[in-house]
C-alpha cells in the first residue's frame, strides 16, 4: 500500500517534470509571445508565494507587496545598464537586490507592527505608492533612476558568457531567449516552494500559525511575535527583491508604471484566490490569474471578429470584468480559495458562522 | 519553602477612572500553591495580565526569581519562566493538540530560517525534541489519545488540560492558572486538585485564580485576597478564611 503510494507520487513528480520540461516548446508553437507569457506565470508564481509567507503564514495583510519587486527590479536596472555604467554579474547583484528589499521590508514593518488588518492593509498600501513615486521623481537634482523614462538596455541574465537573451544551441536544440528564462524562473520557482515548504513545517512556521491563530496566546507561550513579525516581512520581501531583478533582466527595461497599484493587488489576489497560506493553491492561482487574462486577450478578439464580423467589446475591457466577475464568484462559493489548507478552510468556516 | 520567587510591589492599574489595581504588594515563595481569590471584578486577572506583561502597570512592579520583570514585554515573561492559562480558554483553535504543546516549546529552542530551510541535523534533531517533549506532556495531562485531534474539538475539561500541558512546555518555575476549575463537575475538580499537586510535587510554584473556595482552601499553601483591586488579606488558609474583611467581601455584608 504504501510502496503503491510512493510509486504512484514519484510517477507524480516525475510527469509533471516532464510536462514543466517540454511546456515551453509546446508554447512556442504558438508563438515566442505565449513563452513570454508562461514566463511570466511564474515569475507571478514565484512572486505570490514569497507574498504567501507574509499573507498566508504570517497573517498579515500586505497591499504593498510591489515595492519590494520594484526595489529589486531597480537595483538591477541600476547595476547592470549603460545608465551608471555598471554590468554587474548576477551573483552581485541578485544579493544586493534581495538585501535592499529585505531591509525596505523591515523599514516597512518596524513601525506597523501594531496594526492589523485593514489598517496594516492601508500603511501598506501607502508605502507601495510611495515607493513608485519615489522611483517616479529620483531624476533630480540627480538623475538616480531617470524618472518616468525608465531605465533602458538593462542587461540579460548572464552566468560567464552564457547569456538569456537571444537564442542559443544546446545538443542540437535551439533555445529562445524566453525559453531559457523559463528553465531559470522553473528552477527559482522549486527552490522557492521548497523554502516555503520547509518553513511551514518548522518552528518558525508553527510559531507563525500560532500568531495569526491567537495573538495574545502566542504572546503569552513566549513568542516573541515582533520579531516573527519582521521575519516573515523581511523574507517575504526578499524573494520579491528577486523576483523583481529577474523581471528587469528579462524585459530590458523598467520604468515606475510596471509598480502600480493594481499589481500589488493582482499578487495579492493570486495568493487568496488560489488559498492563503497553502502552497498549491497560491501556485494555482498565480498560474490562473497570470495567463487567463492573457488567453482571454488572445481568445475573445479572433472568436468576436469570426462571429459578428467586428469587435463588440474590446478585448482589454472585457478582461478586467471577467477577472472582477471571477473574483467575486470565488469570494462568494469558496472563500477560503480554490484550493485552500485544511486549516484555512476551518478557519474561514469558523469566522463565518 | 522560603526563597521568594515573585514579588508584587505596590502594584497599580487604573482603566480611565477605574481603580482595577491599587497598590497590591504580596510573594509568592518558591514550591508553594499560591491562591488568588476575590469577588468578581477585584482585580485578579488584571494582576495576572499586569505581571505576564499583557498589561503595562501604572504604578509598582514585579520581581521574579531576583530581577525585575519587564512592563510590555510578555515573551520575556515566559522566557523567564512565567506561563500562564487564561480564564476564557485561549488554545490555538486549528491546530492539533500535540501542536499546540509544541508551540509552548518555541520558547525554550532556537531552530531558525536557516536551520529549516536547510534541514540540518541539529535542526531535525531539536524539532523530534519537540515533538517527543509535547508528547510527554499530552501523556503527563491524560490526553495523549486526543494529541492528533483539533484544539477546539476537545471537551471543556481537555481544553483547560491541553493549556495546562501548552504552559508547562515552556518549562515554567511559576504557573499562573487563571481559573482553572471554572464549569467544572466535582469529579473533574478533584482530577485538576491532583494534578495541581503533582505539578508541584515537580518543583513548579503555582500561583491560581479561583472561585471555588473549597479547592483554594484545601490545596493553597496560602491565599491572598483581593476587593475592589486593593489587597485585603495575605496568609494561610485557616486564618483568611476566619477573617471578617473577607467575610464581608464575600458576603456583601
Amino acid at each position: 500500500m504504501k510502496n503503491g503510494r510512493f510509486f504512484r507520487s514519484t510517477a507524480g513528480v516525475m510527469a509533471g517534470a516532464v510536462l514543466l520540461l517540454v511546456l515551453p516548446f509546446v508554447a512556442a508553437m504558438g508563438g515566442q509571445a505565449w513563452v513570454r507569457i508562461l514566463d511570466f506565470a511564474i515569475l507571478y508564481v514565484f512572486l505570490a508565494l514569497g507574498l504567501n509567507i507574509v499573507v498566508g503564514f504570517a497573517g498579515l495583510l500586505d497591499l504593498g507587496y510591489i515595492a519590494f519587486y520594484a526595489v529589486g527590479a531597480y537595483t538591477w536596472a541600476l547595476l547592470a545598464s549603460p545608465h551608471f555604467g555598471l554590468h554587474l554579474p548576477i551573483w552581485v547583484i541578485l544579493p544586493i537586490g534581495a538585501g535592499l528589499a529585505c531591509i525596505a521590508g523591515v523599514l516597512l514593518g518596524s513601525p506597523t507592527l501594531k496594526l492589523r488588518g485593514d489598517y496594516l492593509a492601508i500603511v501598506t498600501l501607502g508605502f507601495g505608492e510611495i515607493v513608485r513615486i519615489f522611483m517616479n521623481n529620483l531624476n533630480a537634482p540627480i538623475n538616480i533612476t531617470n524618472g518616468p523614462q525608465g531605465i533602458t538596455l538593462i542587461d540579460p541574465v548572464a552566468f560567464g558568457s552564457f547569456k538569456f537573451s537571444g537564442t542559443t544551441e544546446i545538443f542540437g536544440l535551439a533555445l529562445t531567449g524566453p525559453q531559457k528564462y523559463y528553465y531559470l524562473l522553473i528552477a527559482l520557482c522549486v527552490l522557492v516552494v521548497i523554502i516555503n515548504l520547509r518553513l511551514q513545517h518548522s518552528r518558525i512556521g508553527r510559531a507563525w500559525q500560532a500568531i495569526r491563530e491567537d495573538e495574545v496566546a502566542a504572546k503569552a507561550v513566549g513568542i516573541n511575535t515582533r520579531n516573527l513579525k519582521l521575519l516573515a516581512f523581511a523574507m517575504g520581501a526578499s524573494f520579491g527583491g528577486v523576483a523583481g531583478g529577474v523581471f528587469s533582466a528579462m524585459q530590458g527595461f523598467v520604468s515606475p508604471e510596471s509598480f502600480s497599484l493594481i499589481e500589488s493587488i493582482m499578487v495579492l489576489a493570486m495568493v487568496v484566490l488560489g488559498g492563503m497560506g497553502h502552497i498549491p493553491g497560491v501556485i494555482l492561482g498565480a498560474v490562473l490569474l497570470s495567463i487567463l487574462p492573457e488567453a482571454l486577450r488572445y481568445g475573445v478578439g479572433p472568436i468576436q471578429t469570426a462571429l459578428f464580423g467586428r469587435l463588440l467589446v474590446d478585448p482589454e475591457s472585457l478582461r478586467m470584468l471577467v477577472f472582477g466577475l471571477a473574483l467575486v464568484l470565488v469570494m462568494r462559493f469558496r472563500p477560503a480559495g480554490l484550493w485552500p489548507s485544511p486549516e484555512r478552510r476551518r478557519e474561514l468556516e469558523e469566522a463565518g458562522q | 519553602m522560603s526563597r521568594v520567587l515573585l514579588e508584587a510591589k505596590g502594584v497599580a492599574k487604573h482603566f480611565g477612572g477605574v481603580k482595577a489595581l491599587r497598590d497590591v504588594s504580596l510573594s509568592i515563595r518558591q514550591g508553594e500553591i499560591y491562591g488568588l481569590i476575590g469577588p468578581n471584578g477585584a482585580g485578579k486577572t488584571t494582576f495576572f495580565n499586569c505581571m505576564t506583561g499583557l498589561y503595562v502597570p501604572d504604578g509598582g512592579g514585579f520581581t521574579f526569581d531576583g530581577a525585575p520583570l519587564h512592563a510590555d514585554a510578555p515573551h520575556q515573561a515566559a522566557r523567564r519562566g512565567i506561563a500562564r492559562t487564561f480564564q476564557n480558554i485561549r488554545l490555538f483553535g486549528n491546530m492539533t493538540a500535540l501542536e499546540n504543546v509544541m508551540i509552548g516549546r518555541h520558547v525554550r529552542t532556537g531552530a531558525g530560517v536557516l536551520g529549516a530551510i536547510f534541514q540540518t541535523a541539529a535542526t531535525r534533531a531539536e524539532e523530534a525534541a519537540i515533538r517527543q517533549r509535547a508528547i510527554e506532556l499530552l501523556h503527563y495531562v491524560r490526553i495523549e489519545d486526543r494529541a492528533g485531534d483539533l484544539a477546539k474539538n476537545l471537551s471543556y475539561g481537555d481544553q483547560r488540560r491541553l493549556e495546562i500541558a501548552r504552559a508547562l512546555a515552556t518549562e515554567p518555575k511559576l504557573l499562573c492558572l487563571d481559573e482553572p476549575a471554572a464549569g467544572m463537575n466535582a469529579t473533574e475538580t478533584a482530577e485538576l486538585r491532583e494534578l495541581i499537586e503533582g505539578i508541584r510535587s515537580d518543583g513548579t510554584t503555582i500561583l491560581f485564580i479561583e472561585h471555588d473556595v473549597k479547592l483554594v482552601m484545601g490545596l493553597c499553601d496560602r491565599v491572598a485576597v483581593l476587593d475592589y483591586g486593593a489587597l485585603v488579606i495575605e496568609d494561610v488558609p485557616a486564618v483568611v478564611q476566619k477573617d471578617q474583611r473577607v467575610i464581608e467581601a464575600y458576603l456583601g455584608a
